[in-house]
């Protein structure tokens, strides 16, 4: 076959198209989060921590000092269902919901997610550096959470 | 032009890198050693025994800075306000028109706006007497085609010190560095 330049854009076009197509995920795959190679049962346990205290106000006033501390700016905060989201701006923008519930009669558990600009965080070695300045601060071990 | 050359290479180089930064930098979730300096510069100890009187007294002090609150938590005090300005600085607007008439219009960026975000805290102080306010600040700036130049937090000195002094001046009480 001659190489025309016909040819040649046509063949281009296709492999551009690939490469964008090859990129894309279906809208289902990213509300759902499902190309995660991560079960929900391994998220949870690296993203949870359980502390050793009843003080669920406490708990929540020190998870917001520590994200402060992270340099966080705190979007929302609701006591009643102890949730607490804020973002990071450096250069890149880092949001995190963390939220504090009861466990059992002597226990809160504390449940960190973020996202990386527009990718979710699904590594543990981010959680495990948070949740060890959480533990600082809060004075008590983070349990991993069975 | 080499120079121009050179220019649209770092250009293209700088656009790579920052497209290539998907994965969360290492340290993004751990205390660094700015962390208790940033601490210091951000937080005051206010001898009061009323958590909601020093939030609305802060909220006061917000409103008087322009910022128009987005939520509030008193019941953990917090409150978190922004504000949308102008961002354009003259010494930035002139360089870029330089840039401008060396090589094309499409070279300029001028930062035209930014967003400011607030948000500032109150928790009872470790030694069980008055409270501890702290106070964060952050910024996103966007050029004059709407693309976002700057993602920061503001860590400048005086912008705090600027903040607590009309806080000081609004509770009537003495600020004390902790």
């Amino acid at each position: 076959m001659k190489i025309t330049k016909r040819n040649l854009s046509v063949g281009l076009t296709v492999i551009c198209s690939a490469f964008i197509l090859s990129g894309c995920e279906t809208m289902q795959a990213r509300v759902l989060d499902s190309s995660t190679n991560k079960s929900a049962v391994q998220l949870r346990s690296m993203q949870s921590r359980a502390f050793d205290t009843t003080d669920r106000l406490k708990t929540m006033r020190t998870v917001i000092a520590t994200l402060q501390d992270l340099s966080f700016v705190v979007d929302k905060a609701d006591m009643e269902l102890g949730s607490i989201s804020a973002t990071k701006l450096d250069g890149y923008a880092l949001r995190m919901t963390v939220s504090v519930r009861p466990h059992s009669e002597k226990m809160v558990i504390v449940r960190a997610n973020a996202q990386f600009n527009i990718t979710p965080v699904t590594e543990p070695k981010p959680y495990q550096d948070f949740f060890v300045a959480l533990e600082k601060a809060m004075f008590l071990t983070a349990q991993q959470v069975e | 032009m080499p120079n121009k050359k050179l220019l649209c290479a770092a250009l293209a180089g700088m656009f790579l890198i920052s497209g290539c930064a998907t994965t969360i930098p290492p340290e993004a979730l751990k205390f660094n050693p700015d962390t208790l300096a940033n601490r210091q510069v951000q937080a005051r100890k206010f001898d009061t025994k009323n958590e909601k009187e020093l939030l609305s007294a802060a909220a006061a002090v917000l409103q008087d800075l322009g910022f128009n609150l987005d939520e509030s938590a008193p019941g953990i005090g917090v409150l978190v306000a922004s504000k949308k300005r102008d961002a354009r600085e003259s010494g930035q607007v002139a360089g870029q028109i330089m840039l401008g008439i060396l090589f094309g219009a499409a070279a300029m960026s001028i930062d035209s706006e930014q967003l400011i975000r607030a948000s500032l805290v109150t928790k009872p102080a470790e030694n069980g007497s008055g409270y501890i306010l702290r106070v964060t600040f952050q910024r996103v700036v966007w050029n004059q085609n709407k693309k976002v130049t700057k993602i920061e937090a503001i860590n400048d000195l005086e912008t705090y010190k600027g903040f607590f002094d009309k806080l000081s001046k609004s509770v009537f009480l003495e600020a004390q560095n902790i």
